[in-house]
């Protein structure tokens, strides 16, 4: 249990600024999210055009998962063993507000499943899943703050039972305007250590 | 390796207030469905298995005095009451607490509610459900759509294994709502009858409500008779669809191998398999060829949404409850609903509750985002009647 793991490569998503390991790599201030993320998409070269079908929820984390994992030369043409851990304070509420509001007046119903199959938080895992293939555990945490103690000991708990090879944890958050996404990928191998005192410097990062 | 175990459990739905009842109903095949119509609730009637508020309350007010507390939390609270009641654990730094649901308590979204939104984070409902007891540690709560109940019992597992708690409770819930009703009566996967879960004529899903709850501990005295052991979890996305299961039900056979290969077992070893059987073509037929591509399609399988409908976050544990009990009472459960199979393959569905000697069984369940989760239990009193 006291094999040592580290973090190779971090991204961040928070105010207006998407950033790697500390370095930014796109900004554009005096934006709302919705056309932040857009824009910031456009800017990234990131040619999925699935993207445009998201709640924002998926939109945030696909989006910095695309960073990381460009960063990190992950083949999307092949399996790869990373299990993915998330947790937010929010869980869907933003899309689950929009379903809500579809059914509040009855003579104005309107529920849509392109909608409803957004009001839970693991979708978004599923979406990165999908794009890159990902065959593994994930799970999907709520705190009302983050947590780098719950992540840690969860990612060495997959690690170490030999469940995966790599672990994508993180935060993502949404709900109305306020938006954050802090992502990072947890490795065997590698040079900073998979620490909470890690986690919680890069996540202020 | 740590040996964790399930212990004293709980379930409250529309079929008893505790599991020896729940399951000696279903022991003599009466389901918890029903037909509802209440426009109030919803725009037509559907087939749900719903609490009765009355005996809900009167079972809450025996343990609370005052407060102002959602249904949800009265459930979860009423569930997790009695098993924490049954272990006589006090609740120290070492004792976990794990809350799986899949939208809580979303009712608060509706405008004529009379709780404040805030109360409708989840992070808010495991606050609620920890002061209540005056657990020392927060809540964790976990929500990961249909797989929730059984990947909360694993989660647990894995606390303990690392060392973080010695004892974790889990209990897990989700109510019928108007705002899950019209979900999935967009994807016209609601069915107006009750389910049946791999039947030729099978019409979709009724959604219901439970409450569930179980010790998850490493101490192996002065366990509950019905208690099981887990020997290994696999837990594989599917990496296909977020709504829609795998056509190959890739990710179900990935999980199930990775389970098997924890559990070093032989897939000879399982003696019955309690699967998710939602009733939808698209979910029943996936399982079919997940487990023919395993090779268990001779293994005794059943659904038990014919009891109580599909209860989203809450059926993972529910059900896993349900085959503990099955274990200790030797029994095989008739999968409710069933008519003529009506899957591509053969898989072989329990039609008659029938006694049979059994140890081991192996829990799955499936869920949108492409989810899967594969669980086997093996059982640890070996002289239970």
């Amino acid at each position: 249990m006291n094999s040592n793991y580290y973090i190779s490569s971090f991204c961040s998503i928070k105010n207006n600024t998407i950033s790697l390991n500390g370095s930014m790599v796109y900004s554009n201030e005096n934006m709302e999210f919705l056309e932040f993320i857009k824009a910031a998409y456009k800017s990234l070269d990131t040619n999925y055009p699935k993207f445009f079908k998201m709640d924002g929820l998926s939109k945030l984390a696909i989006l910095a998962a695309h960073v990381l994992f460009k960063n990190e030369n992950i083949n999307q043409d092949k399996d790869n063993d990373i299990a993915v851990v998330f947790s937010n304070k929010s869980s869907s509420i933003d899309t689950d507000r929009k379903h809500q509001k579809s059914i509040e007046n009855k003579d104005d119903y309107y529920p849509s499943p392109a909608i409803f199959v957004y009001t839970l938080p693991n979708i978004c895992i599923g979406e990165i899943s999908i794009k890159y293939k990902l065959f593994s555990e994930n799970s999907f945490f709520i705190f009302e703050n983050f947590s780098a103690q719950h992540l840690l000991d969860y990612a060495n708990s997959l690690l170490s039972a030999g469940k995966t090879e790599k672990v994508l944890c993180g935060w993502v958050e949404l709900d109305g305007n306020q938006y954050e996404a802090y992502l990072y990928l947890v490795t065997k191998i590698g040079t900073i250590l998979h620490s909470k005192e890690n986690i919680i410097k890069f996540y202020n990062t | 390796m740590t040996e964790v175990y399930l212990s004293y459990n709980n379930i409250v739905s529309s079929l008893g207030f505790d599991s020896e009842t729940v399951v000696s109903n279903i022991h003599n095949e009466i389901s918890g469905l029903q037909l509802i119509d209440d426009k109030e609730m919803f725009f037509k009637s559907f087939c749900s298995s719903i609490i009765n508020q009355k005996e809900l309350n009167n079972s809450f007010t025996s343990i609370a005095v005052e407060g102002n507390f959602t249904r949800l939390e009265m459930m979860m609270i009423t569930s997790l009451n009695r098993v924490i009641q049954d272990t006589k654990i006090p609740l120290t730094k070492n004792v976990g607490l794990i809350i799986s649901t899949t939208k809580g308590n979303i009712d608060i979204l509706d405008k004529n509610s009379k709780f404040l939104e805030e109360r409708a984070y989840l992070g808010s409902l495991g606050k609620v459900i920890k002061d209540f007891f005056k657990f020392k540690n927060d809540a964790i709560v976990v929500s990961n759509a249909c797989v929730s109940g059984v990947l909360a019992v694993t989660i647990a597992k894995r606390y303990i294994t690392q060392g973080i708690y010695d004892n974790v409770f889990v209990v897990s819930g989700d109510i019928v709502t108007e705002f899950i009703l019209s979900g999935f009566n967009s994807f016209q996967a609601l069915s107006s009858e009750p389910c049946k879960p791999y039947s030729k004529n099978r019409t979709g899903i009724n959604i219901g409500e439970v409450a569930a709850s179980v010790l998850v501990t490493k101490n192996d005295t002065n366990l509950a008779k019905e208690a099981v052991a887990i020997l290994g979890d696999g837990s594989c996305n599917d990496a296909n669809h977020i709504s829609g299961p795998s056509r190959t039900g890739e990710g179900l056979v990935r999980s199930v191998k990775l389970a098997q290969k924890e559990a070093n077992i032989s897939f000879d070893n399982i003696d019955y398999i309690s699967a998710h059987g939602t009733g939808t073509p698209f979910n029943d037929e996936m399982e079919a060829i997940a487990i023919n591509r395993l090779g268990l399609q001779n293994v005794p399988i059943n659904s038990l949404k014919g009891y109580f409908g599909h209860t989203l976050g809450a059926s993972g544990l529910l059900e896993t409850i349900v085959g503990m009990h099955s274990l200790y009472n030797n029994t095989l459960y008739s999968s409710l609903g069933f008519e003529e199979i009506g899957v591509s393959q053969p898989i072989n569905v329990i039609t008659k509750t029938i006694t049979k000697k059994l140890n081991i069984f192996l829990k799955t369940a499936s869920g949108f985002g492409g989810s899967n989760m594969a669980v086997i239990f093996k059982k640890i009193n070996m002289t239970s009647k």
